[in-house]
């Protein structure tokens, strides 16, 4: 597998199993408002992942299409970070994993839109205008909800606290990154590690939450070595139709 | 078979201006500035096609819009080309567009980031009642004195 296709699949697994995990809010959420909000998060993840995978399977050239990569896939073929997997578990989960991601995405595909690969900029230029979008209603719903009552304080809080250990395996680096790196397509995610911090650190404070004292970091998920068990059970629902009906099309 | 109608460049955009936006049909295609260009090669008709956002589910329809309005005129040979960079902006969108758009209810984008007026009493007193809309095209905005809540198309 070249460097290029696996660089790809993780760019478009993420935002695929984001895109999926929140559409399962579709006709859910706690608010109308919200329930649109996401559902159109949602269909902007899983557009940026036809442009993604689009380009994978391009790279890949055996006669794949991003409908194969999406559907025709099993859990450890995937590239996405662990975060992004996690189930929804209640709204502040929700909207604070969406903000840990947004916060790397804006500087990650900014710093993207400079790749020596036109095509991975042009899908930068275009996505980046998006995950802007998103940036700013999670990073101001998280601070609503962190500095509201005593209750969605303590349910952020505890938000923070689970997805903490899982929010920088996108920023850790290994040889695919190494080599994508070395052909300047894309710097190293770790130099996104500072950026970061400058969105994430100001709004915790703004939200009156406390980041934990931790630097463990969970990974697996962007080698694919280690889904945790909550994809398959994703999949499973994601995949249904092509699993009972294989090959199917409308 | 009919022998092949070619018309100008020109006469297919007059032609794709009659294509409405499957969701907001007050404004075209054109109007959207989501066509892009328009180019004869030989017997095929090349129309080139920038999507609003990544997934936009209306460009689809667009797209079968386009085609249908295209055969009814005769041109069967088309091919639509999805062309993503330069990336769309709402900046394409066309004056006599933006100026429907309000007069159909949805406030046109601003640079500022907010509408500029309630679309209904044209009062400036307006208010965000969320990020996201009906389409993902447009957020939720309402007017503070007419208190009627209103689409507003975002500026990207």
């Amino acid at each position: 597998m070249s460097a290029l296709f696996e660089f790809l699949l993780r760019q478009g697994d993420n935002t695929l199993v984001l895109g999926h995990r929140t559409s399962e809010w579709c006709g859910t959420a706690p608010a109308l408002e919200e329930d649109i909000a996401l559902a159109n998060t949602a269909l902007d993840l899983i557009g940026q992942t036809q442009l993604w995978l689009g380009y994978a399977a391009q790279v890949e050239d055996k006669g794949r299409s991003a409908n194969d990569l999406a559907f025709l896939r099993d859990v450890y073929d995937f590239k996405n970070v662990l975060m992004l997997e996690t189930p929804n578990h209640d709204f502040g989960r929700t909207i604070m994993r969406q903000f840990l991601f947004d916060a790397f995405q804006v500087h990650w595909l900014t710093a993207l839109t400079d790749s020596k690969d036109s095509h991975i900029s042009e899908i930068a230029i275009k996505s980046v205008k998006e995950a802007k979008y998103h940036l700013e209603r999670s990073r101001d719903t998280v601070i609503a909800l962190g500095d509201g009552t005593e209750k969605s304080n303590v349910i952020m809080q505890s938000a923070l606290e689970y997805l903490w250990p899982y929010a920088r395996e996108i920023m850790s680096d290994d040889a695919v990154d190494e080599e994508i790196a070395s052909l300047e397509i894309a710097p190293l995610p770790s130099t996104i590690h500072e950026s970061w911090l400058q969105i994430v650190e100001p709004t915790m404070r703004d939200a009156c939450l406390k980041i934990p004292d931790s630097n463990f970091v969970h990974n697996g998920g962007k080698t694919g070595l280690r889904h945790t068990e909550h994809l398959g059970h994703m999949l499973a629902t994601m995949q249904v139709l092509q699993r009972s009906y294989p090959g199917v099309t409308w | 078979m009919v022998a092949v109608t070619k018309l100008s460049t020109q006469e297919v955009w007059a032609l794709l201006d009659k294509v409405p936006d499957p969701e907001i049909p007050v404004i075209s295609v054109v109007d959207l500035g989501v066509i892009r260009d328009v180019q004869w090669n030989g017997n095929t008709l090349n129309v080139t096609i920038t999507p609003t956002y990544s997934g936009c589910p209306a460009m689809s329809v667009i797209a079968l819009d386009i085609k249908t309005e295209l055969a009814k005129n005769g041109l069967e040979n088309v091919h639509l080309k999805t062309q993503i960079a330069p990336a769309w902006t709402t900046d394409w969108l066309s004056a006599k567009g933006r100026a429907k758009l309000e007069e159909y209810g949805i406030a046109p984008p601003q640079v500022s980031g907010g509408p500029q007026r309630c679309p209904n009493c044209k009062s400036a007193h307006v208010k965000k009642i969320s990020q996201f809309g009906s389409t993902p095209c447009k957020a939720q905005w309402q007017c503070v004195d007419c208190l009627e809540p209103f689409d507003y198309f975002k500026c990207i």
